[in-house]
């Protein structure tokens, strides 16, 4: 399907098609990693783009072992609450690093979002609407993708998902805005594959070849005019072959050790990594998924294991980007499809739970060191500030000072971008 | 104490006598060396005391956290919590709620387990700092400090001949450490307890349970095997019986039903089995059972189905009688004997 759409921000208007199409080898020369990498020239693209990094804890994060903290109370758990940089917040003991970065971040502990199903959940925290059989949302990646759009200058996708375990999209995330919004996924957030072009094949026959597709594509799309659309075709070649020629981004080994250890040895370490370099070379949205928080049986134990994953690199990340000046142009959002039952059940696990939990947001538009909402002091309901998953989808936009009101205009009809009935989190924004 | 003549534990026999209920799920019991009163952790952060014969149940508060490892020293029972503290209860404190002789910080995290040596002097606990320390009973001062572990250490126990003590951690390595030194000699293999779930990413396993035969010939590390789904607990019970003089595995002690969840406590009973106990996910149903099996072979030769899910298990003296520590909160009293026999 082909749309047209209208957006508030000039510069999605930019077409992605044209963007990639006209690097040219001398300007990747000047752009080289080492040169973007630096701290200086990381703060003046601070200032010329917005960014996201959405870390999705999959599987659903238990509120009660993370943001709100229940010592003491019958479904509080074992752990204990540790005091943060913001005077009164407390935080569970399983966050000791992301404690001492606790006045950048925006507490939410009052999602009440009402669908404790895995994909239905997603789709819900992803779109800011229920699943509707009769109209598919673009998730949060291709619709801020969309609406941010992507600098001229870069060379790499501008979406781009680091996808661990099987909770993937599968490309049902676009919805209207077409496959050159889809991410690029890296999974394992392992480098695409192939990123050396074959030993047998020289330089000038490849480049003989991508002439070659050139020419073949002009001629099938000038004897269909107004019917071919060839576009999301020929992005995927461009996007491989700026790749290869991007596979040092990829290789963080190659980033100094000192700050390598400060991400720590695991793989969501080595993908926090990533994710910073991507966004320091400009790449739009990033999402990492930290995979699995579904712990139905000993829930203390697993999220034992995976916050100890999860808090270090999470910690490196977020005071990197700030000592880089980006996290002030970079929208972070931490969050799962729901939270997870008080109750602890028999086999010591939590189950599924959307009435009341938590997320965290943090950078671009946002207030630092804030506590929004209260729930109950055994954590079932919220009693101050429910905010909804609209409401949410809404404040990310407003965030990265875009207007969620607007609409998308898909083959001359008005789809509103954000839910309607919703507005932003007008506490949180800066 | 040892059974009166003429009466011999016969798991065959196994039945539910009694039952003392808590409104908190349990995680440890032990019945004191006297065989009077049944002690368990709760995750309402309590130590429970039932006399068995009256039933009369006394909480102990202290604790700011779940306990689960329990422990007798002389005229004290030892008890560990999930925010690393080791307390100290006296036993002749009469009817009433004593409060803790003393409370240490035994470590950083959880400490998971403890155990005290057969002398009474020594108490040794292992924690999620995944150290192990080594502490006097007398006067709570640490004796040693044994640092190896790369994971949390889930459960300790002391050799019968005092001079060794072991300590396994969640990815089923079982360490052996002199105790007079505080040196590491060895190391056990049970490995088999232990699986990363490559779908899930998260690592089942977990040395649930540690104890010697009364010979110390044999050492038994209980938990769960052929995980599959982690997260989901779908697992089955089992336990690594190794041979201590060669360190060698010997057995793989399995349920003979089918039956879904870890195996959480087991003990040597000296008429020459091992018993053992679990639960299950909800999504398997739940529940829970008792295995039994003889010396060194594998399958359990009898299984008893328990009401609801059991976490730990204690002998008591006479060996007649079995305490299990139950997830729905009651310590439930199973008899070993037949009924015409029991005293």
């Amino acid at each position: 399907m082909t749309h047209s759409s209208c957006c508030p921000s000039h510069e999605h208007r930019r077409s992605r098609r044209r963007f990639l199409a006209g690097v040219s080898a001398g300007t990747l020369g000047v752009l080289g990693f080492r040169s973007l990498a630096a701290p200086a020239v990381a703060a003046q693209l601070a200032g010329a783009q917005k960014r996201v990094l959405l870390v999705w804890l999959s599987g659903a994060l238990s509120q009660l072992e993370s943001w709100d903290p229940k010592p003491g109370a019958e479904t509080g758990g074992p752990y204990r609450a540790i005091p943060t940089m913001v005077p009164g917040l407390h935080i569970s003991e399983l966050l000791p690093h992301t404690a001492r970065q606790a006045h950048r971040l925006a507490v939410l502990r009052s999602a009440s979002t009402g669908v404790a199903d895995h994909v239905l959940g997603r789709t819900l925290m992803q779109t800011g609407r229920r699943l509707d059989p009769a109209q598919s949302y673009p998730h949060l990646g291709p619709a801020l993708f969309h609406a941010l759009g992507h600098p001229r200058e870069s060379p790499l996708p501008g979406h781009v998902h680091m996808l661990t375990g099987d909770f993937g999209d599968a490309g049902r995330e676009v919805a209207f805005l077409g496959p050159e919004r889809a991410a690029l996924v890296l999974p394992e957030g392992k480098p695409p594959a192939n990123l050396h072009r074959p030993g047998d094949i020289s330089a000038q026959a490849d480049q003989q070849r991508r002439e070659l597709r050139d020419r073949l594509d002009n001629q099938f799309r000038q004897k269909r005019p107004g019917v071919a659309d060839t576009k999301a075709y020929a992005l995927s070649f461009d996007q491989a072959a700026q790749l290869m020629q991007q596979r040092q981004l990829f290789d963080t080994d190659g980033e100094p050790t000192r700050s390598r250890d400060r991400y720590g040895s695991t793989d969501f370490g080595r993908q926090c990594l990533l994710a910073r370099r991507l966004l320091e070379r400009g790449v739009t949205f990033v999402e990492v998924t930290h995979a699995n928080y579904d712990s139905h049986t000993d829930n203390f134990e697993f999220h034992r294991q995976k916050l100890g994953e999860f808090d270090q690199p999470f910690a490196a990340l977020i005071d990197d980007l700030h000592q880089r000046g980006l996290l002030a142009s970079t929208l972070v959002v931490v969050m799962s499809e729901f939270g997870r039952t008080p109750k602890i059940n028999l086999a010591l696990g939590r189950d599924h739970w959307a009435a009341a939990w938590s997320l965290v947001a943090a950078g671009c538009g946002l207030r630092g060191g804030v506590v929004l909402g209260k729930t109950n002091a055994d954590g079932t309901a919220v009693t101050e500030r429910p905010v909804s998953a609209g409401q949410l989808f809404h404040t990310w936009f407003r965030a990265l000072g875009l207007n969620p009101t607007e609409n998308y205009r898909v083959n001359e009809r008005p789809i509103p971008v954000a839910d309607p009935n919703a507005t932003a989190i007008q506490e949180i924004l800066a | 104490m040892d059974a009166p003549a003429g009466i011999k534990a016969e798991p065959t026999q196994a039945r539910l006598a009694r039952e003392y209920k808590h409104t908190s799920p349990l995680l440890g019991c032990r019945v004191d060396p006297s065989g009077k009163c049944v002690f368990a952790g709760a995750q309402d952060n309590r130590v429970l005391r039932w006399e068995l014969e009256t039933g009369k149940k006394t909480a102990l508060s202290g604790h700011k956290s779940w306990v689960r490892g329990l422990a007798f020293a002389g005229k004290y029972l030892l008890s560990g919590d999930y925010h690393g503290r080791l307390l100290w209860w006296p036993l002749d404190a009469g009817d009433g709620a004593p409060e803790p002789a003393r409370n240490i910080e035994a470590h950083a995290g959880a400490l998971q387990a403890l155990a005290v040596s057969p002398n009474g002097q020594l108490v040794t606990t292992g924690g999620n700092d995944g150290v192990v320390r080594l502490w006097s009973v007398a006067d709570g001062t640490l004796v040693h400090e044994l640092p190896g572990h790369e994971e949390p250490v889930w459960n300790v126990a002391f050799h019968p001949d005092g001079k060794q003590l072991v300590s396994a951690d969640h990815k089923g390595v079982v360490k052996v450490w002199d105790v007079a030194g505080g040196k590491a000699r060895r190391d056990l293999d049970a490995s088999a307890l232990y699986k990363y779930d490559t779908k899930f990413r998260a690592a089942g396993g977990g040395v649930r349970s540690l104890v010697f035969s009364a010979d110390g010939s044999r050492l038994l590390a209980a938990g769960a095997i052929n995980w599959t789904n982690t997260l989901g607990g779908i697992c089955n019970p089992g336990a690594v019986l190794f041979d201590w003089a060669s360190g060698k595995q010997v057995q793989l002690l399995l349920a003979k039903e089918a039956f879904t969840g870890p195996m959480w406590g087991a003990a040597w009973h000296s008429a020459g089995f091992w018993v053992g106990t679990g639960l299950g996910p909800a999504v398997a149903g739940g529940g829970g059972a008792l295995w039994f099996w003889k010396g060194d072979q594998g399958p359990a030769f009898h299984t008893v189905k328990l009401p609801q899910g059991g976490r730990d298990l204690s002998l008591l003296p006479d060996g007649l009688r079995l305490a299990v520590a139950h997830a729905d909160g009651a310590v439930r009293l199973y008899d070993l004997a037949a009924k015409a026999a029991m005293p």
